[in-house]
């Protein structure tokens, strides 16, 4: 096999906040060492609830911010060395789509110019040819070419979502970020949007980074999954591997939390206790074991680091023990 | 005993620069007395306005219409504002989507709390506060004491949820309406909001509405749901049957476009074309345009809410078993209508 697309090895983001002229500012670890890689017409899933660093993962993998540590390589270029001539050439590669269609389109702007806009900056283009690129994408994400003059008012939210996809492949990058793409659509639209996305990748052979607190969408869409805890990957593996047998007890609670789609199967739910505590000061050893039901004074002292696990990676000093609990439900319930 | 809430033929219409729109259309609905009714729907089928109407929400321009339009035997419509108020907040209780923006973020939650039960209770400061401590407590806020006065900006959406549920559940309301209770929380945050929803109505015995878009939302927490459609009820069913026998092709579409319910394909079922807007309203059945079943009748009449063969209230000429059109004319096959485009 070729080298992955993108290989991100202990990313590592810091925010400060607060300081004032009397005040100390905290830092923030949005993102605190998440490794994962990404290949061609792949799907890596990035779960958690919100505060959890999963959009700031999103922010570096688009080099909208440099990492604080850690090394990012995209496409071959490490972009934690390189100059800013070598970023402008790469950006092109990744592309976002962001969460509310409403939000992340220009009104001022026509469908055709907003698609253009990318081919005008990044390429040399006369305007004969970025009217037919914009053209062909339109085509391709199912929106009528009429639409071509008319402002992002004039669409319903399905619609919005498909011209935003559409921008961000107008320069056929290879990898797409999508932030929540689907959180803000109704179930039908949804399942239209959902269709699209898996469609465009076969398509175009896409690598997808899908940002999502939906299960139910990343079981569907997903090939591999990672569930982020206060900025810590604290499983990831295989979507089968984790979603039929999870090893942490956060991923346990969140799948147990989603409400399931059937009225017989009113899950016991384990309700976990609490909120997600603050990432700018986050307690001490496991981040998660002031809400965990296993949780020992252990977890209390010392950080769980992430360890392979019946074919995951998993961050827990417990985990073979949740894993087997897991199976036993499955069989008595 | 006469149901707690009944509603006959209620219609909300809104005056607009394009003419008036109908943003509920006829809606017959009964709760009683301590049951969970999910309400579910996509944006703009009316599922929020209908309640908001039964609860006298609806300003200016709106015009709220009704046969009948009772709470607990009392007739909402021939009500004084004045007497309407007395039972709006006390007797009829509602929870909103975004806690953060229901909120008056210029007022501590303590004294937000304590207002209502000044408006409706009386009783003195102390006893108010007394009160209000105890309600954060029984919400599941930690340290209720030290939560008076904290400003909605000092908590968490979670948080600041169940303060909303604490000031509706201050009165001892009969009735909580939720609307889309959870759409802004996490799923461990949603969890825990529900399950708190449920043990309040289970321990006081007052009748919860859950209005919702999620299937699964009213999968955990409903006993009967009603789903709409471009502001009409298209189904009703207890919780159980609509799940598994769903009567209305819209309701089997929207169950189809679940995830969950994709059955390992990779495809999901889509249904084509979007909601009716203003201008494009149908005639006949509503549905019919994005329906796979639709006849030439579907088009030319407009179907009822009536029961149908098997006793389920469903507004479709074509009433769904096991996902096959019944009571069809045979050599009436309009063919289907074109999948997969876009509207």
């Amino acid at each position: 096999m070729t080298a992955p697309l993108l290989n991100a090895e202990n990313l590592t983001r810091d925010y400060r906040i607060g300081g004032g002229m009397f005040r100390a500012s905290a830092t923030l670890r949005a993102v605190a060492g998440a490794s994962f890689t990404l290949s061609t017409g792949r799907t890596l899933a990035v779960v958690g609830e919100s505060g959890c660093g999963k959009s700031t993962l999103a922010r570096l993998v688009t080099m909208i911010e440099p990492p604080t540590s850690g090394r990012l390589n995209i496409a071959g270029t490490e972009i934690t060395e390189a100059g800013a001539k070598e970023l402008k050439q790469l950006r092109p590669t990744v592309q976002m789509v962001f969460q509310n269609p409403f939000a992340s389109l220009n009104p001022r702007k026509k469908i055709g110019t907003i698609l253009e806009e990318p081919l005008r900056i990044n390429r040399r283009l006369s305007a004969a040819e970025r009217r037919e690129a914009a053209r062909d994408m339109m085509a391709k994400v199912g929106l009528r070419p009429e639409f071509y003059g008319r402002y992002p008012h004039m669409f319903s939210g399905g619609q919005r979502q498909r011209i935003a996809i559409a921008r961000a492949l107008m320069l056929h990058p290879r990898i797409v970020v999508a932030d929540e793409p689907v959180s803000a659509l109704d179930v039908s639209i949804r399942a239209q949007v959902l269709n699209l996305l898996m469609d465009l990748q076969e398509e175009f052979d896409l690598a997808y980074l899908f940002i999502s607190h939906d299960l139910s969408v990343v079981r569907h869409i997903a090939d591999e999954v990672m569930v982020m805890y206060l900025g810590r990957p604290v499983e990831h593996g295989p979507k089968e591997v984790i979603f039929n047998r999870p090893h942490h007890p956060y991923t346990r609670v969140l799948l147990a939390s989603t409400p399931a789609v059937d009225p017989a199967a009113r899950s016991q739910r384990i309700s976990v206790k609490g909120e997600l505590p603050s990432p700018i000061n986050p307690p001490p050893g496991c981040p998660f074991h002031k809400r965990c039901p296993f949780a020992t004074p252990h977890c209390a002292a010392e950080r769980p680091e992430l360890r392979m696990v019946d074919g995951r990676l998993v961050a827990c000093h417990y985990a073979e023990t949740v894993g087997a609990e897991t199976v036993e439900d499955e069989i008595a319930g | 005993m006469a149901a707690l809430v009944e509603i006959r033929n209620l219609s909300v219409e809104f005056q607009t620069a394009r003419g008036s729109f109908r943003a509920v259309d006829g809606i017959d609905l009964t709760i009683e007395a301590g049951e969970v009714v999910g309400i579910v729907g996509e944006s703009g089928s009316g599922k929020s306005v209908s309640m908001l109407a039964l609860m006298g929400l609806i300003v200016w321009p709106g015009k709220v219409q009704a046969d009948r339009l009772t709470f607990d035997g009392h007739d909402l419509l021939a009500m004084t504002p004045a007497q309407r108020r007395r039972i709006i907040g006390k007797d009829i209780a509602m929870v909103f989507q975004e806690p953060i923006t229901s909120l008056n973020p210029c007022f501590t939650v303590g004294f937000q709390i304590m207002e209502t039960l000044a408006v409706h209770e009386g009783g003195s400061r102390a006893d108010r506060r007394r009160r209000t401590v105890e309600l954060l407590g029984q919400v599941g806020i930690p340290a209720p004491e030290s939560r008076l006065s904290s400003f909605p900006h000092q908590l968490s959406g979670g948080m600041n949820q169940r303060v909303m549920i604490a000031m509706a559940i201050a009165c001892n309301p009969r009735l909580l309406i939720a609307d889309e209770p959870t759409t802004a929380l996490d799923v461990t945050i949603q969890a825990q909001i529900l399950d708190l929803l449920v043990n309040l109505q289970q321990d006081r015995g007052m009748a919860l509405t859950l209005i919702t878009h999620d299937m699964g939302v009213v999968a955990e927490t409903a006993e009967r749901v009603i789903v709409m459609y471009a502001g009409q009820q298209v189904e009703e069913q207890p919780v159980d049957a609509l799940f598994a026998n769903p009567a209305h092709p819209y309701t089997a579409a929207l169950l189809d476009a679940l995830p969950e319910r994709s059955a390992g394909r990779r495809r999901l079922a889509t249904i084509p074309g979007v909601v009716p807007g203003i201008e494009d309203r149908p005639r006949g059945c509503l549905f019919h345009p994005r329906c796979r079943f639709a006849e030439q009748r579907c088009v030319d009449e407009q179907p009822l809410l009536v029961p149908d063969a098997r006793g389920r209230f469903v507004r479709c000429h074509y009433a769904l078993v096991d996902g096959e059109p019944t009571n069809k004319e045979p050599g009436s096959i309009r063919g289907e209508p074109q999948r997969e485009t876009t509207p």
